[in-house]
């Protein structure tokens, strides 16, 4: 039985640290996601420095720095609190707002709204 | 019977990785609200957890394979700028709609929104995936339940908005041309 099988099968007796990273983690990717999309919109010196690849242009940018934050941050809340339990409540709470975040920001209509478009 | 090299990889985006990714949400979403379930043992066997573990893993491929076909080989199409003086914009999706009040707003909200929200997906769907494979045990607890439901059903949302506007997109102003490959031939 692997490492892996032996921590699952164990299961409650982690603690909740490793999910909360990946929570918040995903929380904090698609916020970023919706923050940088609007900044890529909203400026034009921001759409020009997130285009990574012509062909895609400003998406290009706006998706993989998203990426690279979100596991960032992945890592990093992982390493924190991988031997630790951690307030769930607050960390959902959290994610959750992020990926209102993001949803709203990606909208276009609310992107013009906030613009004064 | 021939497609073109082009319609050929939408295709595959939209219907074969998108709509495959899409079609099991129903399998996800109803075993994880079983799991969930109040009294629910949210003790599978080990090959049902297997199972699950299988299915949401071949969620997350599907969901990165959609979104980065879609943005790295589509939508280039889709966006590029055709020579100046051309006068028939078939071949240029994006200028296409653009080029008349009645359709532009199909580029401006239904592909910009598309293009973004979709990410949200794979990102949410990998958090799901993980937190369902090393917590099988403990998953139905309501503090890990709560955000597991809630971003496979946000992940859900996200393909469903991008999925819709795809299949209208390519309907207003489909991605055509690159080369012919021949399926099947007729008799005439």
């Amino acid at each position: 039985m692997s490492a892996w099988q032996k921590e699952t099968r164990a299961g409650s007796n982690l603690p909740n640290g490793p999910a909360a990273a990946a929570i918040l983690a995903a929380g904090i990717g698609c916020g970023a996601l919706g923050i940088l999309a609007f900044a890529g919109d909203a400026s034009d010196t921001m759409g020009k420095a997130l285009n990574f690849y012509s062909p895609t242009g400003t998406l290009s940018g706006v998706t993989t720095l998203a990426i690279v934050i979100w596991l960032a941050a992945w890592l990093s809340l992982h390493l924190a609190w991988r031997w630790r339990d951690v307030a769930m409540g607050a960390v959902n709470l959290a994610s959750f707002a992020l990926l209102a975040v993001g949803f709203l920001l990606t909208f276009p209509p609310f992107m013009d709204l906030l613009q004064g478009k | 019977m021939e497609i073109s090299t082009r319609d050929l990889w939408t295709v595959v985006h939209g219907m074969g990785f998108g709509a495959l990714f899409m079609l099991a949400f129903s399998g996800a979403l109803a075993e994880l609200y079983r799991l969930s379930a109040l009294g629910a043992p949210g003790q599978s066997s080990g090959r049902q957890q297997k199972l699950l573990n299988f299915y949401l893993l071949a969620m997350v491929i599907l969901a990165w394979l959609t979104v980065f076909t879609g943005a790295y080989i589509v939508y280039p199409w889709y966006r590029a700028v055709p020579p100046a003086g051309t006068s028939d914009l078939a071949d240029y999706p994006r200028r296409l709609l653009l080029s008349s009040g009645r359709t532009s707003e199909w580029h401006n909200v239904g592909m910009e929104w598309k293009e973004h929200v979709a990410w949200l997906a794979p990102i949410a769907m990998t958090m799901v995936a993980y937190v369902t494979m090393k917590y099988a045990r403990a998953l139905a607890k309501p503090q890990y339940m709560r955000a597991v439901l809630g971003f496979a059903v946000a992940a859900f949302l996200a393909t469903g908005v991008a999925g819709a506007f795809g299949a209208f997109l390519n309907k207003y102003a489909p991605v055509r041309g690159g080369s012919v490959i021949i399926l099947l031939e007729g008799e005439q």
